[in-house]
């Protein structure tokens, strides 16, 4: 069974204008996203800002409202989680954030930031025991055990980084939701945030889910990869497939804009022109077609679904061939 | 290049032949007099720093060294990226050149900054507000920092050409250098305020503001760190652009090595207050000397190559104050030798105009190491 199953996860957030006015309008964060999770895989989620990536995340651990679809954690619908079962979810399903600095508590010593999960979930015991196991995860995330009597300011990003993995390894989680959490961090320390969660993935049997704007890190560290755009996935599919042969124009420029440092590296560079659209009124059809550089009369009116364009393989794209001819080479030079 | 015109014994105020040039490359070499071109051809680099050391004071007490000797070279014309990372004195060394470092705090604590051939120390007030933003301007990381919130797009713009080039201050050119940075309807976009704008656009209006008075050097102090990666890719491709039709110098500061190749002719790595490495960008890139400098490029994840374990740097960047003794970079270097601990090493010159600082530099330049 899959540990974890979107569907068709649609938020909005209304807009009021005035106290008494009705909404009129809303921000479509989230348009019919769909997709699954296994027990112990990682599964990357890109794209850039405003683009719903975070949206989704806080839909998965109930922090965003869930406008219509369903999320299903090992088949059970979570919105309809109350009591005992819901306690006994959110143990299962924890999150780290991007900002390292505002996700500790400033007034919390990391010990008590770190034991506040076992305190709440009456996992350990309050006394030696508790301060022990803060120990051992503290030691697990490459902190030192005396660590445990500072206080986040004293500590560098990468450091708080290991804080807020330690705090979510407390309740053994069986999902990991990570929200961009190493664009914060110097560059020399973002291989080590990258190298200790595959190894407490190895080591716990942990799940997953990757989100960040950075294709190269996503693509070290997914089985599987989600592209989305404007509040919809544009591409799924084998991380190493959309890489390789990304079938999204979208894809297509998003890989060709990611700094490689090879001076050699030929790339068919492919600038996309102007900004994302507003995701309160999203432009008709293909929501990437004012962008598109191989747009058609169709795209404008025609929403495009994703469809399977090779085996595991799906783009949202009317264009996407099933063979990998790259869409847009011809915009670049 | 001057020789069409200079029969017209047009005289400057002060009291020397003008010089105008009309031919091809009009637009990149200045009108001026002969003693003022003089001057500045003695000076053959346009920016020159020679042993930087910045100190902030706390307290009363002694300065604590934020950078510590750096000395870069920037001819006109050229593009320099500086890379490091957080408290590495990158940024502090590019704000210095236009003494724009709050003092105290800040002190400068020896070393000289020549720009044009004139001591940056030694101008008065009324010349510093000629230069900045005259000669050197600067575009940040935060573009809706850098712009007044209260204040329409235009007026900006045209304040600072009020204040730089008064001739130009028209309606007109402010349309004009909207249009130049690619923002669309310019008309229309002039009467903005900035947080009508995306952070894409306002990064392009902060260009704008930066370029219009035609300074010679620009400093990009991560210019595109807070923006999205299809909007970064769009405001390198600006800033190369800009580079080519204005003739201007680049100073581009960024920790992220991927970017400099599409932009830098050199590189300068700094780490501690230090530059540790700097050559000619694909030498850089493509034979790294320095083992800082190795590591941070094998520390990233190349799209297409698939590793099972990215080679991470172990520790963390020292905290300026808390720089080791020797080597600055020897708890952390894999190559570390015994005497790296205690000898600091100078930087040694090598073959291809390049620079390392490290004792072994000469052996790892030679690849035995």
């Amino acid at each position: 069974m899959n540990l974890l199953e979107v569907q068709n996860l649609r938020v909005h957030f209304p807009i009021r204008r005035g106290v008494f006015s009705r909404a009129r309008e809303a921000v479509k964060a989230v348009e019919d996203v769909s997709f699954h999770l296994e027990p112990g895989e990682t599964v990357g989620l890109v794209g850039e800002s405003g683009c719903g990536k975070t949206t989704v995340a806080r839909a998965i651990v109930r922090l965003a409202p869930v406008t219509a679809g369903r999320i299903l954690y090992e088949g059970r619908d979570i919105q309809e989680l109350r009591g005992a079962a819901l306690r006994a979810w959110r143990r299962q399903v924890q999150m780290i954030f991007q900002d390292p600095y505002g996700s500790l508590d400033p007034r919390m010593t990391v010990g008590q930031t770190v034991g506040e999960g076992l305190a709440i979930h009456r996992l350990v015991r309050r006394g030696p025991e508790r301060r022990a196991r803060v120990e051992t995860l503290l030691e697990e995330v490459g902190l030192d055990a005396s660590h445990a009597d500072r206080y986040p300011h004293e500590l560098s990003g990468g450091q708080r980084q290991r804080v807020g993995l330690a705090r979510a390894l407390a309740v053994e989680p069986r999902l990991l939701v990570c929200d961009e959490p190493i664009s914060a961090l110097d560059v020399s320390i973002q291989a080590q945030i990258v190298n200790l969660l595959q190894d407490l993935q190895q080591r716990h049997g942990l799940a997953y889910l990757f989100i960040a704007h950075d294709l190269a890190v996503v693509e070290h560290l997914s089985r599987r990869i989600l592209v989305m755009y404007l509040g919809r996935l544009v591409e799924a599919g084998d991380a190493r497939a959309v890489c390789r042969a990304p079938r999204h124009p979208y894809t297509q420029a998003l890989l060709s804009a990611v700094p490689v440092v090879d001076p050699d590296h030929k790339r068919a560079r492919l600038i996309l022109p102007g900004d994302l659209p507003s995701p309160i009124h999203p432009p008709p059809g293909c929501p990437f077609h004012p962008r598109c550089p191989v747009a058609e009369a169709r795209c404008r009116v025609e929403v495009p679904r994703l469809r399977e364009v090779a085996p595991g393989h799906h783009a949202a794209c009317h264009l996407a061939a099933a063979e990998a001819a790259p869409l847009a080479r011809g915009a670049g030079g | 290049m001057y020789s069409a015109v200079w029969g017209w014994r047009e005289l400057c105020a002060c009291g020397a032949l003008v010089l105008r040039c009309t031919g091809p490359g009009s637009r990149v070499w200045p009108d001026g007099c002969l003693r003022g071109m003089v001057r500045a051809a003695q000076a053959v680099n346009l920016l020159e720093i020679h042993h930087l050391q910045i100190g902030f004071r706390r307290d009363g007490g002694p300065p604590v060294r934020v950078v510590d000797g750096v000395s870069l070279a920037l001819a006109a014309g050229e593009t320099l990226a500086l890379v490091g990372e957080s408290g590495c004195g990158k940024s502090l060394t590019a704000l210095s050149i236009a003494r724009l470092l709050p003092s105290p705090p800040a002190e400068m604590l020896g070393g000289q900054i020549r720009l044009e051939g004139r001591d940056v120390g030694a101008l008065s007030p009324a010349e510093l507000r000629q230069i900045r933003g005259g000669v050197v301007s600067y575009v940040f990381q935060e573009p809706g920092a850098s712009l007044n919130p209260v204040m329409r797009v235009g007026a900006q713009i045209r304040e600072t050409l009020r204040r730089h080039r008064p001739e130009a201050a028209t309606a007109a050119e402010v349309i004009r250098w909207l249009q130049v940075v690619g923002i669309p309807a310019p008309e229309r976009r002039a009467r903005s305020f900035p947080h009508e704008l995306s952070g894409g656009m306002q990064q392009r209006v902060a260009i704008a503001l930066a370029v219009a008075p035609r300074p010679k050097l620009l400093v990009a102090d991560e210019p595109t760190t807070a923006l999205d990666v299809t909007i970064q890719a769009q405001i390198i491709e600006l800033l190369r652009d800009l580079r080519r039709e204005l003739g201007m110098s680049i100073l581009l500061i960024t920790h992220n090595l991927g970017l400099v190749g599409d932009l830098a002719d050199r590189v300068a790595v700094m780490y501690a207050g230090q530059v540790v490495e700097a050559a000619p960008t694909r030498e850089l890139l493509q034979r790294p000397v320095h083992p800082y400098t190795r590591a941070l490029l094998n520390s990233v994840p190349v799209p297409g190559r698939r590793q099972e374990r990215l080679p991470a740097i172990p520790g963390m960047v020292p905290p300026p104050g808390a720089w080791p003794g020797g080597c600055r970079f020897h708890p952390r270097c894999p190559l570390r030798q015994p005497e790296c601990e205690t000898t600091a090493p100078e930087l040694v010159e090598l073959p291809g105009g390049r620079q390392a600082r490290c004792l072994l530099a000469r052996d790892l330049f030679a690849g035995e190491a």
